[in-house]
This record gives structure tokens, sequence and C-alpha cells, in this order.
């Protein structure tokens, strides 16, 4: 197995805020971790370093084996945003032209080819948003916004899909079908980083859990993490955690 | 209306709006070069055709050859503001075209200034462009250090280059015969030979540079982190589009004036954001809808002796209340920065 995300002794403040402090972590290839911890823990902070959009004060990141800051195959990652699935945009984008632009990776600002408009298709038929195509994102529930904002991911051929919340805002019903999807892309070897933060949902689902508040409490299979006692660790004795069983 | 309708209505409208263009861009050059044989012939049989649209609808317009010019500053103005606008008002940053109005209103002050204190005379578009620039970077660099939400920044620069231009223009009263009202509310009669060339120029390069950067302009617009993680320059196009605004709104000054150029950004974007069904159709719609409006604004300003400025805004506004009416969607807000 290739390591996809290899963390290394990373630490990172806001001015002198501290928010992830000397983690070492490893995410394998065809990996499915759930990244959980309380709120404000660095759960956003760590994956946002993790794919270069933030530079670590100290430590180093290796992305698909490269520094991360010299990382320049952007098509090879699929990301998806915090709160993507609220619609709080306006912008009268369809569904097409945001699966389209998983294609803006790989051509830049050429033209897009047949083969680049056959992707997006293929993409939009896998996550079962066909007849939506046509359609204004801030039209659409938020379960079918997730799905065309997974489809950009595939049309990209991203290896590896990072997800922050994913399933905020959408109902339940389309919440499992949502995960049901993402075993299925995990099943056909794309690595997934998802943060999330119902604990049941990422117990049932995952290979690897990695808890963090600030520092790595617990990075092992999701067996080892429940047993642990790293929930009372990381989110501490008074607190409340989404834990329910599916 | 059906799609396949739709469609033809809007490549119809945007071929009459190329159409307009290219008659604007033979003025310009025929114009320019009129002292050699065959642009001359061009001017000839525009301004022929401009007197037969005179004797034609009664006005006294297309005779002139300095309504040329102001309709070719107009038309320029019709398409690259409200390209460039679609991403603004989409970024939720539609007040920054004010801001770099007001900025470049400092501009012609320090330009006047210049040209006073040196006796070298630059000129004052072209100062305004650079000091709209620098004021563009300005908002950029106080954005990142500013403690406060984002739109306080570009208050401060908005109200403060104005300050700073009147007192300049105060402190140098009586030392040039420059009228400054024109740069606050605009004047078709203007529109000065190099302003009219500046923005066919200009507006050509927009238009040029937006067909090559529109698709990350668009990603980064709907989705600025996803478009980092692709590996796009953010940093880059963001300040591309900044000083692509920058340029537009120099340009626009002529007419519109520093008070009202923002309008022309946002309104026919507003307007069509309304009722497009795609990104794509929202920025052949806005580009129509401007052109709709700067024509119309023109034909109320010539017909009734109006100010432009006030004319072109009130045009585009009346088309956004008629696609509010016709979308039957709620309103969409005009983001406050």
């Amino acid at each position: 197995m290739t390591d996809v995300i290899v963390v290394d002794d990373v630490t990172f403040a806001y001015d002198e805020r501290p928010a992830v402090e000397r983690v070492s972590m490893t995410v394998e290839e065809g990996e499915f971790l759930g990244l959980v911890g309380p709120n404000g823990s660095g759960k956003t902070t760590l994956l946002l370093l993790m794919l270069g959009v933030l530079e670590p004060d100290s430590g180093s990141i290796e992305l698909f084996g490269q520094p991360v800051e010299s990382f320049e195959d952007g098509y090879r990652i699929g990301y998806v945003a915090q709160r993507t699935g609220d619609g709080h945009s306006h912008m009268p984008v369809t569904v097409e032209e945001v699966v389209t632009m998983g294609r803006f990776a790989h051509i830049g600002i050429g033209r897009l080819r047949e083969a680049d408009r056959e992707a997006v298709h293929e993409a939009m038929q896998t996550v079962g948003i066909t007849d939506l195509a046509g359609r204004r994102l801030n039209e659409l529930s938020g379960g079918q916004r997730q799905r065309a904002f997974i489809a950009r991911a595939l049309a990209s051929e991203a290896d590896l899909l990072a997800l922050d919340e994913p399933a905020v805002g959408v109902d339940a019903e389309s919440r499992d079908a949502f995960y049901n999807l993402l075993d299925e892309l995990n099943d056909d070897g794309i690595t997934v980083v998802l943060i999330e933060h119902d604990i049941g949902v990422v117990t049932d689902r995952v290979d690897m859990v990695a808890c963090i508040n600030r520092t790595l409490f617990h990075h092992g299979d999701p067996e080892s993490f429940l047993e642990s006692d790293t929930l009372t660790a990381a989110y501490g004795r008074t607190s409340r955690v989404v834990q329910h069983d599916h | 209306m059906p799609g396949d309708l739709r469609r033809r209505v809007i490549h119809a409208s945007l071929g009459l709006v190329a159409i307009l263009a290219v008659v604007m861009v033979a003025f310009i050059v025929s114009y320019w070069l009129r002292d050699f044989a065959g642009f001359a012939t061009v001017y000839d049989i525009l301004m022929a055709s401009g007197r037969a649209f005179d004797d034609l609808t009664g006005m006294n317009a297309l005779r002139h050859s300095f309504i040329w010019h102001s309709l070719a500053t107009g038309v320029f103005i019709g398409i690259a503001a409200p390209l460039i606008g679609t991403y603004l008002v989409h970024r939720e940053m539609a007040l920054i075209g004010e801001t770099l109005a007001h900025t470049a209103f400092a501009g012609v002050a320090i330009g006047l200034l210049f040209a006073s204190a040196t006796d070298w005379h630059i000129s004052l578009l072209l100062a305004a462009l650079i000091i709209a620039i620098i004021g563009a970077f300005g908002v950029e660099w106080m954005a990142q250090r500013s403690k406060t939400f984002g739109d306080v920044p570009i208050a401060i620069m908005l109200t403060g280059s104005f300050a700073v231009g009147t007192i300049i223009i105060s402190a140098g009263d009586g030392l040039s015969a420059i009228n400054i009202d024109s740069y606050l509310f605009g004047n078709i009669a203007f529109v000065t030979l190099d302003g009219a060339r500046l923005m066919t120029v200009l507006g050509i390069l927009v238009m040029a540079v937006i067909a090559v950067v529109h698709k990350p302009l668009m990603f980064i617009t709907f989705d600025q982190q996803a478009a980092t993680v692709a590996r796009f320059n953010v940093r880059g196009y963001n300040i591309l589009l900044i000083v692509l605004t920058a340029i537009v709104v120099v340009g626009a000054m002529q007419i519109l004036g520093v008070i009202l150029v923002a309008a022309m950004l946002v309104v026919p974007v507003a307007a069509a954001t309304q009722i497009a069904r795609s990104f794509n159709e929202t920025i052949l719609l806005s580009v129509i809808f401007g052109q709709a409006s700067i024509l119309g604004g023109f034909f109320l300003s010539l017909e009734f002796a109006l100010p432009a400025g006030g004319s072109i805004v009130v045009v585009s506004i009346a088309i956004y209340l008629a696609a509010i009416l016709l979308s039957g969607r709620s309103l969409v807000p005009i983001a406050a920065h």
C-alpha cells in the first residue's frame, strides 16, 4: 500500500491561537478515514493542511509522495468544503456547470473536449443526478446538492475525496444514500477522508478513525477507538457526543 | 419561454450587440485614421448612415462625430462592465466598483495636481487608472490585516480616497480648467477622443482576457477553496479580476461619473441573475441588459436633454424590476461588499 497523505509532526496556529499541535499520521491508498473531534478541535484546519490550502508553521506534509507545497496535480483531489450543502449561494450555477468544474483542473484555461463532457455525464450518472443537469444548484435539496459536489470530484477523476461535514443540511434518508455512495466509491479504490460530527456514522463506515482535539488523541480502527477512552479524553466528560446505531 | 426560442432570442440579441461593437470599432478606427483614403471612405459611410438615422428618427445625434465617440464608449462600457460585474456580484464584491471609482477620482485630482505642478500634462484617465489599481491593492492589503468585517476596508477606502480627492481639488482650485462635475456625474459631451479610444481598447482587452480566463474565474467565484485545492492560482486570479475592474471603472467614469459607475457592474447582473438558467447564461444576459441600458439611457439623454449617467442607471434598474416581475423569484440581494 502506498501512502496518499503523510502528516509529519505538523503544528499550525491562527495568529497566536494554536489549532493543530504536533500531529503525525498517515492515510493509505484506498483507506476510508473518519476525522472526528469536538467543535473547534482543528479538524477542518488539519484537512486544509493536508490538502495544501494552509501551510504548517512546522512539520511537513506529503501528498501522493510529493511535498504538499509543490504538489501540482490538483485533479487528483476532490474536495467538498463545509456548508456547501446549505445552498447559501445565490449564484445561478447549474448542476452540470458545477460538475464540469471538476474538469477545470485538467484543462486549466483550455477548451472542454468531448472526453471532458463524457467524464461529466458519466459522473452525473454515477451519483444519479443526470435528470438534474440543467437545474440551478440553489433550487435543489441539500442531498441533491451534495451529490452534485461528489459528481464534481468524480468528474475530475480524483484518487482522493476530502469531505468536510458533507451531510450538514441533508435529510436523514438522503444522508444514508449519500454515505452508501461514499462506501461504493471507496470500494472502487478511491481514498476518502471524511470529517463528520456524527460518531455513529464514522464508526459504522470507516476503516480508520483519527480523533483530534488540537493534538491527535487516537488513530486506529473504529473498534479500538470505541474501546479506548479517547472519546472522554478528547471531548471532555461533560460534552454530549452524537452516537447512535444505524 | 420554450428553451429553443429562448436560446434563439439570446443569440440574436448578442448578435446585435456584436454588430454594434464592430460598427463602433470601425468608427473609432476610421475617425482616427481618416487621413488615409480607405479609412476616410469608411468614416464617410458611417457619418452618412448617422445622418440618415437622424433624418429617419428626427433626432439630432449621430450626425455629430462626438456623439459617435460617446456612443462607442457607452457600447464598450455596456459590454465590459456587466462581464466583469458577473464575477464580482457573485463573489459578494458588488461595491468594489464604487470604491475603485472613488479611488480613480482621487487619481484624477492627483493627475491635475501633478500636471499643474510640473507642467507635464499626463492623461487624467491614465492617472485615474494607476491610482485606482493602487487603491485596489490597498483594499486587499487592508482586508488581509483588518480585524473587522470585509466591507469595512472597502468603506474606508471609498470615503478616504474621495476625501483626499476633494482636498487636492479644493487646494488646487483655479489651477485647472477641468470640470470636476463631469468626473463626478459623467457627461456624454465630456467624452474625449482619447477617452473613447481608451475605452474601446480596454473593452476589447477585457473581453479577450475574460474569454481566456472565464473557467478559473467561474470556479473561484463559485468555490474558492475547491479552486485552491485544484491548484488554481487563486490570488493571481483575484488580482487580475480587481485590476480588470479598475480598468472598466476608469473607462466608464467618463459617461457614468464616479458616483454611478458601480451601477453598470451590478444592476444588469442582478437582472440577469433573476431570470438566467445557468451561470453562462447570466453572463450573456447581463451583457445584453447592460447594452440595452446604455442605448436606452443614451436615447433618453439625447431626446430629453437628461444627464446620461442617471438615465442609463434608471433604465438598467427598470430592466431589473422587469426581470423580477418576469421571474416570479424572490429578490436577488445585491451584496454589500
